[in-house]
């Protein structure tokens, strides 16, 4: 029988959720990479679990399970930048597809590797792209520090997207050679030196239904691409707040797409006090609350970029980490929810596999 | 030998890595890479491109904030801190 994984990221190590494919009952272990403050936690195709970890004390490592946390290792081999070139801070995000592990840092770039997370080799720092020339200035760079904050695979494995994080999103069709600015039609409510970047990308989602659908929460706007993102068009019009990070994309369903609006000010919390998850099943053109089983009043939850996630059952289910350390799941579709886990250490991301 | 002293945060990273281990060698650098001879990747949680030693890392002989080049005597004590840092 299939059990359902969640890998949940915290600011005090990984955690592990575990049920069946009913999503019900859930069994939680953890915390693990020893407490390391975790910014991105994966699991692969083959069950694979990494995690994006930045120790204050021994700096960054990509930590490694392959017996759903029984046991752990960590690697840095090769995961920095030549002497006396940018430094590398943070890893912050990371995507594995067919045989290749890639992980994002702040200053902005991304290392990859082939060997299943032993050793790391710079495979772009996108250099000479639009926005290129400030990135790497500590004065600009902005809260957080995450530097490459998303990376979005494709079905093609040297096609995927990159986030620098209030610059814009790039695409490479050559597996990280070149790369095109991607974010035509976006909104920013700042001026801007490039035509091209300047745009605060905060999250990007692409639909398992269709290819050429991607949604992205922008740090004004929803917006919504039909052409692989070489075009996009806000969708914000029905939601609470032009503001947020999390999002999902339903996995057999191209017009069905969940959000987490958040207030826009220094709280980025769920407006009100009232906790909900919003729902397009038409494209944006309209948007309905899910708030069944969440908390509707004092409940001001944080949800960060890479902290929702949704599976591929045929009813599928999703899931959001708060930065408060509640942990929500829906199996039906975002209908209802339940609490999974109520009492982590902040939450930075949250990721789901069908495990046999 | 030198007695070399490390910290709680290091010692889970690498199996069998004691708190307590005599290391042979002329320099803290010295000690670091002995044990990363012994404890693959171990260099990596103690040092940055620099190389220096980590900022949140100090290391002392017989007592003295101690660099990388610090010699170090057959007799020396090595501490190996994990500074205030966190929350």
């Amino acid at each position: 029988m299939s059990r359902t994984l969640l890998v949940i990221g915290t600011r005090k190590g990984c955690f592990l959720a575990e049920s069946d494919a009913d999503r019900r009952d859930w069994s939680l272990s953890g915390p693990f990479c020893e407490g390391w403050p975790v910014y991105h936690a994966i699991v692969d195709e083959a069950g694979t679990i990494f995690a994006a970890a930045a120790s204050e004390w021994h700096g960054s490592a990509v930590w490694r399970s392959r017996d759903r946390g029984e046991t752990w290792t960590h690697s840095s081999e090769g995961l920095q930048y030549p002497e006396g070139g940018k430094k590398l801070s943070k890893v912050s995000t990371l995507s594995a597809h067919d045989g290749r592990l890639r992980v994002g840092v702040e200053m902005p770039g991304i290392f990859e590797s082939r060997d299943d997370g032993d050793t790391w080799s710079l495979l772009t720092n996108l250099e000479g792209q639009p926005g290129s020339e400030v990135w790497d200035d500590p004065a600009n760079q902005p809260p957080g520090h995450l530097g490459i904050s998303g990376i979005e695979t494709t079905d093609d494995p040297d096609r995927f997207f990159a986030i620098v994080q209030g610059i814009g999103a790039y695409e490479t069709t050559d597996g990280g050679t070149s790369w095109t600015p991607r974010n035509r039609g976006l909104r920013a409510d700042w001026p801007r030196e490039h035509e091209e970047v300047g745009f605060c990308v905060h999250k990007l989602v692409r639909s398992r239904a269709d290819g050429d659908r991607l949604y992205q929460q922008n740090h004004v706007g929803m917006h919504r691409s039909d052409d692989a993102g070489h075009s996009w068009t806000e969708i914000t019009e029905g939601l609470p707040t032009e503001f947020g990070f999390a999002a999902a994309a339903h996995p057999h369903d191209r017009d069905t797409f969940f959000v987490i609006p958040l207030d826009p000010g220094h709280g980025r919390t769920m407006p009100d006090g009232q906790a909900a998850v919003w729902r397009t099943q038409d494209a944006g053109s309209s948007w309905q609350a899910m708030r069944d089983g969440l908390p509707q009043s004092d409940a001001f939850l944080g949800v960060l970029r890479q902290g929702m996630a949704g599976d591929t059952h045929d009813v599928p289910g999703y899931y959001f980490g708060t930065s408060t350390g509640q942990v929500f799941g829906s199996n039906d579709d975002g209908n209802s929810w339940t609490e999974i886990a109520g009492y982590l250490p902040a939450i930075s991301s949250v990721a789901v596999a069908i495990l046999d | 030998m030198a007695d070399v002293h490390l910290p709680t945060t290091l010692t889970p990273l690498f199996a069998g890595l004691p708190r307590r281990v005599d290391v042979d060698a002329p320099t803290v650098n010295d000690v670091i890479d002995e044990l990363d001879a012994q404890w693959p990747g171990l260099r990596d949680r103690l040092c940055e491109p620099g190389p220096t030693i980590r900022r949140h890392i100090h290391v002392y002989v017989d007592r003295t904030r101690a660099g990388l080049d610090t010699p170090i005597d057959e007799r020396s004590r090595v501490d190996v801190i994990s500074a205030i840092s966190g929350g």
